[in-house]
């Protein structure tokens, strides 16, 4: 697949950064692009909602190089996220312990975790893969729901305790934007991971095994190590992930970080950006993201009671807009909003492989 | 011991419905490589359609008459749902299988979202005969009706549907299709009607599981999520039974259905552990695959 060059990519990207780092200092009033109170850009909800997207956009792209790349289709990338928010909160909610070992505890739960569980369902392919690592997922989604020795909380969640983080990082408003920055921090991070792997040999090998993953095995290049390494990075970007959830919404509840939902969202997101374009992942996060939010504003404002329910019930309903508008997607743009801007140069061969990926399975 | 017999009982009902599930699901899978996302939608859709039929049809027809219409119609409304689908979403998109998997994740979402906003995310109660919520006496054991009707309906099904397969000339091209699709289409057998029957009878039977589920295990409530959530417990089946393999479901779905069962009673009523039971389903799924990865009944791949 040909991209637009490098170096304009670079230029709109440390642009966007750029942008994006000094923001909070910014108090500048956009009326209708935010719906409600966040219409001003550097106040508490904005800075939050942002900080949402940084982070879904940062696990959308490790989820891009698994699915996009290597053409693994998990549907458990929640798993890991919720690994960082429930080991990351427990160790230092429950157990105190300072940021540095929670970090490593969390990180190292994570890993062995996903190498665990990767080789057992990397044992099967395609559509198996998907339903194995979806049922793993939710099988974590049964621990945390159950509250093992009262330590995740069950239904109703685990709140962090900030005691014993430094003080920058505790919950106060006025550290809403130095919660802003980490997220935007390990979008940046992990962008960069990404895109250090996905240009390397190893890289390139993740593609093969996406186009054709019998002639690599003929080849002599034993296709199982490198889809561990997709599947355990991935994995571990997601794990970032949850830690920076959890460091910003500051509790966590079963239903919201460990559902299936949020793997779902992901899937989304990097279909509705572009698979397979690391900056597609991000757009579409960051346009998921805000949809979610200005949707489910507009639904509850007075002006829609007033419409008949044929209209009121679907409109008000952002699920239902969300699915439908990715419906919409993969029907007649396949290739998400990165092929809409990049229709000239996309290859068209290269696509529809990478569609048909499990066909062979 | 007699704690144990009402405990294979449920577990075989549970087992019906994982059956009534999953067997669809495993079929759509085997013939035409799609991954029905929509699968619990459709099992939803079936619960709704029984809600709205007992509900609105007048009560002179006496609860259980309106039960057994509310059961026809959430299976042939299931049906329904899952050939428009199949007509209109899947069929334009046959040879890209992502795709296909994709718009059934989205229609799954966009239509729970309807339900959410049309009937509310709280649950709904079905009004049932009194018959169906007490037990039988039978041998010093009470047994609950409702579980009689879940394994008689399975039972039904699979006698139904081994036949169907085994007999009518629309079945044998199924698993004909499920072996070599290619091989079929080439002797110029039009396998595109294969898949949207296929597709009618998978969602029939999930509707018909969907109602059941509201019946049998959920006391009698509706809501919108129901089905997502039984769709998890039905991959599980399906990859243990091997995908493709109706008898391969019937028996996962019995295991698995007893399995829940005796661990939430047995290691979750003593430790107060509930959720060990769906836990060790996903177990049994790891173990199984560490030692079968094609799954108790897979074909070779």
């Amino acid at each position: 697949m040909r991209r637009p060059s490098p170096r304009a990519g670079l230029v709109v990207g440390a642009v966007f950064l750029g942008l994006f780092i000094v923001l909070p200092f910014i108090g500048l009033h956009v009326p209708w692009v935010l719906p409600g109170t966040l219409d001003i850009v550097n106040s508490t909800g904005t800075l939050e909602v942002l900080a949402l997207c940084f982070m879904f956009a940062g696990i959308a792209v490790g989820y891009d190089m698994m699915f996009g790349y290597t053409g693994l289709m998990s549907l458990g990338p929640v798993l890991y996220f919720a690994v960082g928010t429930y080991v990351f909160d427990i160790a230092l909610t429950h157990w105190e312990w300072p940021l540095f070992p929670s970090l490593l505890l969390t990180f190292g739960v994570s890993l062995i975790l996903a190498v665990v569980l990767g080789a057992i369902a990397l044992r099967v392919h395609g559509i198996a893969f998907a339903m194995v690592t979806l049922a793993f997922a939710q099988a974590f989604y049964f621990l945390v729901e159950s509250n093992p020795h009262n330590l995740t909380g069950g239904d109703t969640g685990l709140s962090l305790s900030y005691t014993r983080l430094p003080s920058i990082l505790s919950g106060a408003v006025s550290n809403t934007r130095n919660l802003y920055w980490i997220a935007l921090a390990f979008l940046v991070v992990a962008y960069l991971i990404v895109w250090l792997v996905t240009e390397s040999v190893t890289g390139h090998v993740f593609v093969a095994i996406r186009e054709n993953e019998l002639r690599l095995d003929v080849l002599g290049v034993r296709p199982y190590r490198f889809k561990m390494v997709s599947f355990v990075v991935s994995s571990l970007i997601a794990t970032g992930g949850g830690i920076v959830y959890i460091l910003v919404i500051g509790t966590a509840v079963p239903s919201v970080v460990a559902s299936t939902t949020v793997t779902l969202s992901i899937l989304i997101m990097v279909v509705l950006g572009g698979a397979g374009t690391r900056w597609g992942a991000v757009v579409g996060a960051v346009v998921y993201i805000y949809l979610q939010q200005y949707l489910d504003k507009v639904g509850a404002e007075p002006s829609f009671t007033r419409l008949p329910a044929v209209l009121r019930v679907p409109l008000s309903e952002p699920q239902f807009l969300l699915g439908a508008l990715f419906v919409l997607f993969v029907f007649f743009a396949p290739g998400g909003i990165a092929s809409l801007v990049l229709r000239r140069r996309l290859n068209r061969a290269s696509a529809a492989t990478l569609l048909s990926v499990f066909k062979k399975s | 011991m007699n704690i144990f017999l009402v405990l294979t009982f449920s577990g075989v009902a549970l087992g019906a419905i994982y059956f009534l599930a999953a067997s669809g699901l495993s079929l759509i899978y085997g013939l035409m490589d799609v991954l029905n996302f929509a699968h619990g939608l459709f099992m939803t859709l079936g619960a709704y359609a029984g809600y709205e039929i007992a509900t609105r049809l007048p009560t002179s027809l006496g609860a259980p008459t309106l039960v057994i219409l509310a059961i026809i119609g959430a299976t042939l409304f299931g049906g329904l749902a899952a050939g428009v689908t199949e007509l209109i979403l899947i069929r334009p998109l046959y040879g890209k299988p992502i795709s296909q998997i994709l718009i059934t994740i989205g229609l799954d979402l966009a239509v729970v979202g309807l339900l959410m906003g049309g009937f509310g995310s709280t649950a709904l109660q079905i009004p049932v005969p009194l018959w169906l919520v007490e037990p039988t006496h039978l041998g010093g054991l009470f047994l609950p009706n409702a579980n009689f009707l879940a394994i008689g309906a399975g039972v039904i099904v699979l006698i139904g549907l081994e036949l169907f397969l085994a007999l009518t000339r629309y079945g044998i091209i199924i698993r004909a299709g499920v072996e070599n699709r290619e091989m079929v289409r080439a002797l110029g057998i039009d396998v595109g009607r294969a898949f949207t029957l296929v597709f009618v009878i998978g969602g029939a039977m999930a509707g018909l599981g969907g109602i059941l589920y509201t019946i049998v295990f959920s006391g009698d409530l509706v809501s919108p999520n129901q089905g997502d959530s039984l769709l998890i417990f039905a991959f599980i089946v399906v990859v243990i039974g091997g995908l493709g393999s109706i008898r391969g479901s019937a028996v996962a779905a019995l295991t698995v259905g007893l399995l829940q069962q005796y661990t939430s009673f047995y290691i979750g009523g003593h430790s107060g552990w509930a959720q060990i039971g769906d836990l060790s389903t996903v177990l049994l799924l790891a173990v199984v695959l560490e030692l079968r990865p094609r799954g108790l009944f897979g074909r070779v791949a």
